[in-house]
């Protein structure tokens, strides 16, 4: 019985590890042109990895480099990676609806892996998520994200130009490689992806909110409004979606 | 290593993974009321949208690169196409035109 379970487990973490593989390849330029600007800031390559390996957020890791280089202190760098990344949280509690039953502390170990991309790949996957694919989904990514940014430390290059560029779209595809099929499925996935969208085009074109509580805003307003709506039109949409 | 770079990553890891951490504690085992449940249920595809847009458009500074790669991703996935091949192919895809642009 117990070896069913580890095999079970086992062949969900190697699911993981594929769906991740996505994330492993666009997490690569991204790491490597951290490292290379960890180097420029100053950074030693031991702070660089150990930055990457205890942080484990781009975004906010690429902010602390630049308010570093502009002689912030160290409180107004952490209260920026703070608001720069809460926006986690979200997508925590909307994860924590999805995944299997597990020991709380299991679900605090895995919870350090959650990311924008690791957290779109899990939440978007058909079913349950398992403990054990979690873990493969996170465990690509964040290999790829330490060992690329000592890499681009160590190796003080990035790729060539046209590659480099042509790869910065690549976590944008996956999220669209995501999304659409579930917009195909559901006129409600294109509502919510749309006004999310709208909504957070106009909070950062117009400077109304920095880029991490505009997607928190953004979302929070696109979830609640469709959700209002489908609520107000009753089991009527419902059936229809069923259907 | 400098001490202060050392209390900046500590500081920065911790305001990082306790958001991420909470929800997994705070509500175990507690049914939320439905309608909560169905806006956490919208969120995934809400912060994709706003994780797309307008991010993508400004890859480069050619607004046309990244609505060009966006475009090439959305007819891959459209068509069927799995999501490694819908990543390998917009970066071949935008390779290939700033080839000739």
């Amino acid at each position: 019985m117990e070896e069913v379970v580890s095999v079970r487990s086992n062949s969900e973490f190697r699911k993981g590890i594929q769906a991740g593989l996505s994330i492993g390849i666009g997490y690569f330029p991204i790491a490597l042109t951290f490292g290379l600007l960890a180097k420029t800031t100053g950074l030693t390559v031991t702070e660089t990895v150990l930055m990457s390996i205890i942080v484990f957020a781009g975004a906010s890791q690429y902010i602390s480099l630049s308010l570093l280089t502009l002689g912030t202190g160290v409180f107004e760098i952490v209260l920026t990676t703070f608001i720069v990344n809460i926006r986690h949280f979200l997508m925590s509690a909307s994860l924590n609806e999805k995944v299997e039953e597990e020991g709380t502390s299991l679900k605090m170990l895995y919870s350090f892996g959650i990311t924008d991309e690791t957290f779109s790949v899990a939440a978007l996957k058909d079913g349950k998520v398992s403990t054990g694919f979690l873990f493969g989904v996170i465990t690509v990514s964040y290999s790829s994200w330490v060992i690329n940014s000592g890499l681009g430390h160590v190796i003080g290059a990035s790729l060539p130009q046209t590659l480099q560029e042509s790869m910065s779209v690549a976590l944008y595809a996956m999220f669209i490689g995501l999304v659409v099929p579930s917009m195909k499925k559901s006129v409600k996935v294109v509502f919510l992806a749309v006004i999310a969208a709208s909504f957070n085009t106009i909070f950062t074109m117009t400077e109304v909110l920095s880029t991490g509580w505009s997607i928190v805003a953004s979302t929070l307003l696109s979830a609640i409004i469709v959700e209002v709506v489908q609520t107000l039109r009753g089991r009527e949409g419902e059936q229809e979606h069923e259907k | 290593m400098k001490s202060e770079i050392l209390w900046m990553i500590v500081g920065m890891g911790l305001v990082t993974y306790i958001p991420r951490m909470l929800p997994f504690v705070l509500f175990k085992g507690k049914e939320l009321p439905s309608f909560l449940q169905g806006i956490l249920k919208n969120v995934p595809y809400a912060t994709l949208g706003a994780l797309i847009f307008p991010g993508i458009l400004f890859i480069q500074e050619d607004l046309w690169y990244g609505l060009f790669g966006a475009a090439a991703a959305f007819i891959a996935a459209f068509l069927g196409a799995n999501v490694i091949i819908v990543v390998i192919g917009s970066i071949t895809v935008l390779t290939v035109y700033s080839y000739f642009f």
